[in-house]
């Protein structure tokens, strides 16, 4: 090494179009483990990681969106242009651009090279996706293209193991010189003339993905598709992870009941058998079927067919005042809203994103999931229909299918209200098909597996706790008659917000669930084991399962109402706390509480009413 | 020609993008996407209500446009 060695760049930026690989590059270099999936439009914000490279540099790495030109037309391009001009407020401009192009698709990205290279900053350019371009027959002689471009090139292979060591050693070598930058240059003119020069086309195009195409995004057979795949992940969600669940919850249950026999009575006893064990069991028994859930969500991501499925369903959500583009962020709210709002970064037309933004609660997010398990695990027969499908599974996916019409009707209301007649743009690119590789998948799941139990560990823990303690204290006086919880602080409130939920059918036990519930929905089923627990007296210590406590205390009535509840509850303070940040306001804060309590509690009042009215 | 008015396998050379207006975004977009003069498209598959996205392969890419925007890629005729 020489000297110059000592003066290299320490803090490089990863530039390119969406979807060329840059994460997984990322990832590669730091050991992150930031989000990969095949469309464009993954991440959304600038994220960082370091590395010490073989001769012991420590290295930033910062990935940021893709972006297809400078010309920034959303709010995740705008973060790319200024990070890469130096305009970017919390960000010092980079020592060195490392710019990804994604070898089967020069055309395009070789044009956005182009336009980095006439920053006129120091930067060397990461061919990726090297072995795709091999199996379609693309050759690129690199060393031609480095000396046309001007600016060193390396290959990568940024989801192999040791795909990124060429891009290693080239951050840890002499820092490039600042290419040139030529007045005036034709981008495209120049695109073409570098691709004539240095990299050999086959003659013809992928032609099995044309093939998987042309029945994929087929008018018909593809909305069949589509509504099959649907389908067939809340028929999986409900009926595959049964036997799991089950497994589990008599695991806790069995434990819980080994506690209770062990310690000595007291209050202690009652924190870990009702409050603890109660509560937070009857959360995790839920992991399973959120794994799986997270597996078909994965599954979907990185196989290319979302963006496929964009395309199908544009020109309906087009009606509805949305966007093709709006099926992401949307999607991805099934898992949770709030990385659903901060996928909308990449939606262009600002219009369209705020009306995705306040639609994507409806959305039913995982966290509902046990709420929706739970109840029809108590209301709804375990049958099958037709011979073929479960009456659980169709009843949840009934559920998010209102989900999924409500936001369409809002999303309506809502364009009417606005009256804009202005053009929404569209230009959205579909990717490639790709195999999910089974890696990548466990560690998603893994990760996601991490999340939901420090999420019980931590918060649902915490609130179970709290939830017991309100509800044990104050104790009953002495003599009094009625279960001790009557005295507590909760059942005081779960008494007193009664009346104004008793036209829906909700009990003070329902109400008292309620309130935790807003700082995160799965403590609703964990709150009401708890309170249930409790108000069965200490005698009845085996923790029975609220599932049966629940089919037998509630009318079917209360039942389907708070189902419906769940559909629109605006009940979680996160989410509000995104939709704050992500529009710079209170405005849509405010509308969207409002319409989500109004919507909710009119539909628990209509369903109530008409189901005492039917039974 | 324009390309919204391609049928489903037509394809022909782009000859330009027309801006509707001084500042079209869109059209701005349309030609950092390579729809630049010289460069080959066709037209892969519709979406299943009114014909609408168009599905377009400009090079090696291939994006849903809006007829609105397709409409603004001027085309020349090509036999396939
Ligand atoms: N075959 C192959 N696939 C790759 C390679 N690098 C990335 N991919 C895949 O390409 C897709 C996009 O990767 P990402 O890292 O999310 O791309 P990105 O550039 O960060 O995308 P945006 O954040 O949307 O701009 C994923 O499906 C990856 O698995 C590679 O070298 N070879
Ligand atoms: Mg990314």
């Amino acid at each position: 090494m020489t000297a110059a060695a000592a003066t290299i760049a320490s803090q490089i930026a990863l530039v390119g179009n969406p979807n060329c690989g840059k994460t997984a590059l990322f990832n590669t270099l730091t050991g992150s483990r930031q989000k990969v999936a095949n469309y464009a439009g993954v991440t959304v914000e600038r994220k960082e990681g370091r590395f010490t490279t073989d001769s012991g540099r420590l290295v930033r790495v910062l990935d940021l969106p893709g972006a297809y030109s400078f010309d920034a037309t959303s709010p995740d391009e705008q973060i790319t242009r200024d990070v890469c001009k130096g305009h970017h407020p919390e960000e010092p401009k980079p020592d060195l651009l490392v710019c990804v192009a994604d070898a089967t698709n020069l055309r395009l990205h070789l044009r956005f090279v182009l336009e980095v290279r006439q920053l006129g900053q120091p930067m060397l350019l990461a061919l990726n996706m090297m072995d795709a371009a091999a199996r379609r027959g693309i050759r690129i002689d690199v060393a031609r293209l480095a000396a046309e471009l001007g600016i060193p090139v390396v290959e990568t292979v940024a989801v192999r193991r040791h795909g990124a060591d060429a891009l290693r050693a080239a951050i840890d070598g002499t820092p490039p010189p600042s290419p040139a930058v030529v007045p005036d240059l034709d981008l495209h003119a120049e695109t073409r003339r570098l691709l004539r020069a240095a990299v050999q086309l086959p003659m013809q195009h992928a032609e099995l993905e044309d093939a998987i195409d042309r029945v994929v995004l087929h008018p018909v057979f593809g909305l069949a598709i589509l509504g099959a795949v649907m389908f067939l992940i809340f028929q999986a969600v409900f009926a595959w992870a049964a036997p799991l669940q089950d497994a589990l919850a008599a695991g806790t249950a069995s434990v819980g009941a080994w506690l209770a026999a062990a310690l000595p009575d007291g209050p202690l006893q009652s924190l870990l058998t009702d409050g603890v064990f109660a509560g937070v069991g009857t959360v995790l028994e839920f992991l399973p079927q959120i794994l799986l859930l997270f597996v078909f969500i994965l599954t979907l991501e990185e196989s290319g067919y979302l963006p496929r499925a964009a395309f199908l369903l544009d020109r309906l959500m087009f009606a509805a005042g949305l966007s093709g583009r709006s099926f992401i962020p949307l999607l991805s709210s099934f898992a949770c809203a709030i990385p659903g709002i901060m996928a909308t970064r990449s939606i262009q037309d600002p219009r369209d994103r705020i009306a995705t933004i306040l639609v994507a609660p409806l959305m039913t997010c995982s966290a509902r999931l046990p709420v929706y398990t739970l109840l029809i695990g108590a209301f709804v027969p375990r049958r099958e229909v037709a011979g073929l499908f479960n009456l659980q599974g169709l009843v949840l996916f009934g559920l998010y299918a209102a989900g999924i019409a409500s936001a369409l009707l809002v999303a309506t209301i809502m364009k009417r209200w606005r009256r804009d007649r202005g053009e929404h743009a569209l230009l959205l690119e579909l990717p490639s098909y790709r195999w999910p590789h089974p890696r990548d998948l466990l560690i998603g799941l893994w990760e996601r597996a991490a999340i939901f139990l420090r999420r019980v560990t931590t918060i649902i823990l915490a609130l179970t706790v709290l939830l017991w303690f309100l509800s044990s204290f104050p104790a009953a006086p002495a003599g009094a008659g009625g279960p001790a919880i009557d005295y507590s602080f909760a059942g005081r409130i779960g008494h007193w917000m009664e009346p104004l939920f008793a036209p829906i059918g909700f009990n003070w036990q329902i109400c008292i669930a309620l309130i935790p519930g807003i700082a995160a929905r799965e403590v609703a089923v964990s709150s009401l084991a708890t309170v249930y627990a409790l108000a069965a007296g200490s005698d009845d210590a085996a923790i029975s399962q609220l599932s049966g406590i629940v089919a037998s205390e509630w009318s079917l009535a209360t039942g389907l109402s708070l189902l419906v509840w769940y559909i629109y509850a605006p009940m979680c303070l996160s989410t509000f706390a995104v939709i704050r940040r992500e529009t710079n306001g209170w405005k849509h804060v405010a509308i969207a509480a409002i319409y989500l309590f109004a919507l909710a509690y009119a539909a628990s009042l209509l369903t109530y009413q008409l189901t005492v009215w039917l039974t | 020609m324009k390309l919204s008015e391609v049928p489903r396998g037509g394809g022909g050379i782009v000859v330009g993008v027309e801006a509707l207006g001084p500042n079209d975004q869109i059209a701005r977009r349309l030609r950092d996407l390579g729809f630049v003069a010289g460069e080959a498209v066709s037209v892969l598959a519709f979406g299943p209500l009114g014909s609408e996205p168009v599905l377009v392969r400009v090079g090696d890419a291939r994006f849903a446009l809006r007829r609105a925007e397709a409409a603004r890629v001027c085309l020349q005729e090509q036999s396939p």
